[in-house]
């Protein structure tokens, strides 16, 4: 233990005097945490129209004015014809076309049935998705309230389409803000940077400079030295995870509703693996380069398949075994079922065990490949 | 001879696929003897100090330090053992205080000892008013007397210099030297390795190794008697010109 203060003193020594790693450390959550949620926000409202209205009817009229008065969409055109309208698409004007055909109102009133033909913009896939997504409900919407119209003129029509209709309600999230997502996220990918990252560097730094050279050939045990890398990152992760839990209440009004106690606990055994992820990747490069390019390869597939952007549960098979795979996954999830939803223990007792063991694994196999004598 | 051997080295060989770095090499170092292990570049001279430090495995033969095995014992002999190497290796970014009181208290030292072995330490160096400066700010020769001085701040009975002089002026060159005598008269074995045949002079006994192999061993004196040239620089040419290996 007397062994390990000295190190320690050393290591936070360095730490505290590379100003620029400090600011890094401490601005870089902050920065994140405020900017990237309100960055990535994925509420679409103006998504650009041009319609096409070959019918002129009192319908077609009354769709018009329904599409407009929702709030979702700023017609920026009514145009005579398709090939004109397709222009403002080309023009990167509109996002979405809607060509409502000639006799669309003879046809709803005689046949009960008419098309109408959608265009989007799919280069911004999203935009377009969600906006002919929204177009679409706004028709259904009309169509219900033109089947009423239908039904009493023709009372042998028994057409069943406003029957059943779906009254949406979303749980732990009621507005469906996109933030409740993002901000737990980001706070997560904020411990793994500087988890996986700063012990990476620190460690490699030290090969690159030859200092660990004199350490292997000092007595110091094995366990001494990386708990006396991990220790400081640990400390100041925790810290960042506070102030990130902080900024989350005071910037974007989100309280965690769960225990706090079990949010800590969590954030604890998390970093412990992430550092132990770092720890290992560094016994096994030699220089910065290429511990900065392995850990960024980590980092993609962290963010890409740990939940943070799409739900684990609509990938693939072999996507989801694979993203269960990675502690981020785990931790996302918690967060976010703390945070959000209030879960106790028992309803996360699976991924405390999955992260302790991703603990275990990775720090044992850092230590077990770390070798003093080559 | 009755006095302690504190390295005994028997056939040690090292290995890297089917590159012999270190072959079969045999020696005895004395206690409090200055050691001076002599080869062109590439000829195998850190390969095998590295395994009497216990950073490496020899592939076979037999080596004890401080009567330690290399095998085996390594952390054991790292207890007992100092270590320069040819890179600088005490930490830039931490002031002269701080890196002796690491090194110090990596070994085990307690904190009362540690103060007082460095006020002792500062003032011999002279070091009193840059004692609280960065490391990284002195030059190259302070770093390398820094150095020397923290590889044997814990009294280890062996250190290990690897090149502990290059890129430094001869007059720290020979500051440097005055420091060695002195830590060996105190009862540290010197195991030193150079490029410059003055200092060759100044061992006790020296070894010359040619392409991985010990191609001779004994005081500067007899070897220059026994090759009939006046300077160990002619030895060393005499002996190294064969060589076939040289870096990379």
């Amino acid at each position: 233990m007397k062994v390990l203060r000295f190190i320690l003193q050393k290591e936070f020594r360095q730490i505290f005097r590379d100003k620029s790693i400090l600011v890094m450390m401490f601005a870089m959550p902050m920065i994140q945490l405020v900017v990237l949620p309100l960055a990535m926000d994925f509420d679409i409202k103006s998504i650009n129209l041009s319609i096409v209205d070959n019918d002129h009817s009192s319908y077609s009229q009354k769709l018009v004015s329904k599409i407009s008065s929702s709030g979702y969409f700023n017609i920026i055109s009514v145009d005579p014809n398709y090939q004109q309208a397709i222009k403002h698409i080309e023009k990167e004007e509109a996002d979405v076309v809607m060509e409502i055909p000639p006799n669309f109102e003879r046809n709803l009133v005689r046949a009960g049935k008419q098309q109408l033909s959608v265009y989007a913009d799919a280069i911004n896939g999203t935009k377009a998705g969600i906006g002919s997504g929204y177009l679409n409900m706004v028709i259904a919407d009309f169509n219900n309230e033109v089947d009423f119209n239908i039904q009493k003129i023709n009372a042998n029509n028994t057409n069943q389409g406003g029957a059943i209709e779906i009254r949406q309600r979303s749980w732990f999230n009621p507005l469906e803000e996109y933030k409740f997502n993002i901000v737990p996220a980001v706070l997560v990918l904020l411990l793994t940077l500087i988890g996986g990252f700063m012990t990476t560097l620190n460690i490699v730094r030290e090969k690159e400079i030859g200092t660990i050279e004199q350490i292997n050939v000092t007595p110091i045990k094995k366990w001494q030295f990386i708990s006396g890398k991990l220790i400081p990152f640990w400390i100041i992760g925790m810290i960042i995870f506070t102030v990130g839990l902080g900024v989350c209440s005071f910037v974007y009004d989100i309280y965690p509703k769960g225990s706090l106690w079990l949010l800590y606990a969590f954030a604890f055994i998390y970093l412990i693996a992430v550092l132990g992820l770092g720890l290992l990747i560094s016994t096994y490069s030699d220089n910065q380069v290429q511990a900065m390019f392995v850990a960024f390869f980590f980092m993609m597939i962290f963010m890409l398949m740990s939940g943070f952007f799409t739900a684990t549960d609509s990938m693939p098979h072999w996507a989801r075994v694979f993203s269960n795979l990675t502690p981020v996954t785990h931790f996302v999830k918690v967060v976010r079922m703390i945070i959000l939803k209030s879960s106790g223990f028992s309803d996360v007792k699976m991924e405390f065990l999955y992260l302790i063991g991703f603990a275990g694994l990775l720090n044992g196999w850092a230590i077990w490949n770390y070798k003093k004598t080559s | 001879m009755d006095q302690e051997k504190v390295i005994i080295c028997k056939n040690l060989t090292k290995r890297f696929g089917d590159f012999t770095a270190v072959n079969e090499i045999s020696f005895d170092i004395t206690k409090g003897e200055i050691f001076g292990f002599l080869g062109a570049n590439g000829a195998g001279k850190t390969t095998a100090m590295r395994i009497l430090c216990g950073l490496s495995f020899p592939t076979s033969g037999e080596a004890t330090v401080a009567g330690y095995d290399v095998y085996k014992q390594q952390e054991q002999i790292k207890k007992n053992i100092g270590y320069m190497s040819q890179k600088f290796s005490l930490y830039e970014n931490l002031t002269i205080l701080e890196n002796i009181e690491f090194f110090g208290g990596v070994y085990g030292l307690e904190r009362k000892e540690i103060k007082r072995r460095t006020e002792k330490l500062i003032d011999t160096l002279g070091l009193q008013k840059e004692a609280k400066k960065m490391v990284g700010e002195l030059p190259l020769g302070w770093k390398q007397k820094l150095a020397f001085s923290v590889a044997i701040f814990h009294q280890p009975k062996i250190v290990f210099l690897d090149e502990p002089t290059g890129g430094v002026d001869p007059v720290t060159r020979r500051q440097f030297w005055d420091m060695i005598y002195e830590a060996a008269a105190s009862g540290i074995t010197i195991f030193v390795t150079t490029h410059y045949m003055d200092e060759a002079e100044y061992c006790n006994r020296i070894s010359v190794m040619v392409d991985g192999k010990v191609e001779a061993l004994d005081s500067p004196r007899n070897l220059k008697e026994k090759h009939q040239v006046t300077t160990m620089d002619e030895v060393f040419y005499l002996l190294a010109r064969g060589a076939k290996r040289s870096d990379n």
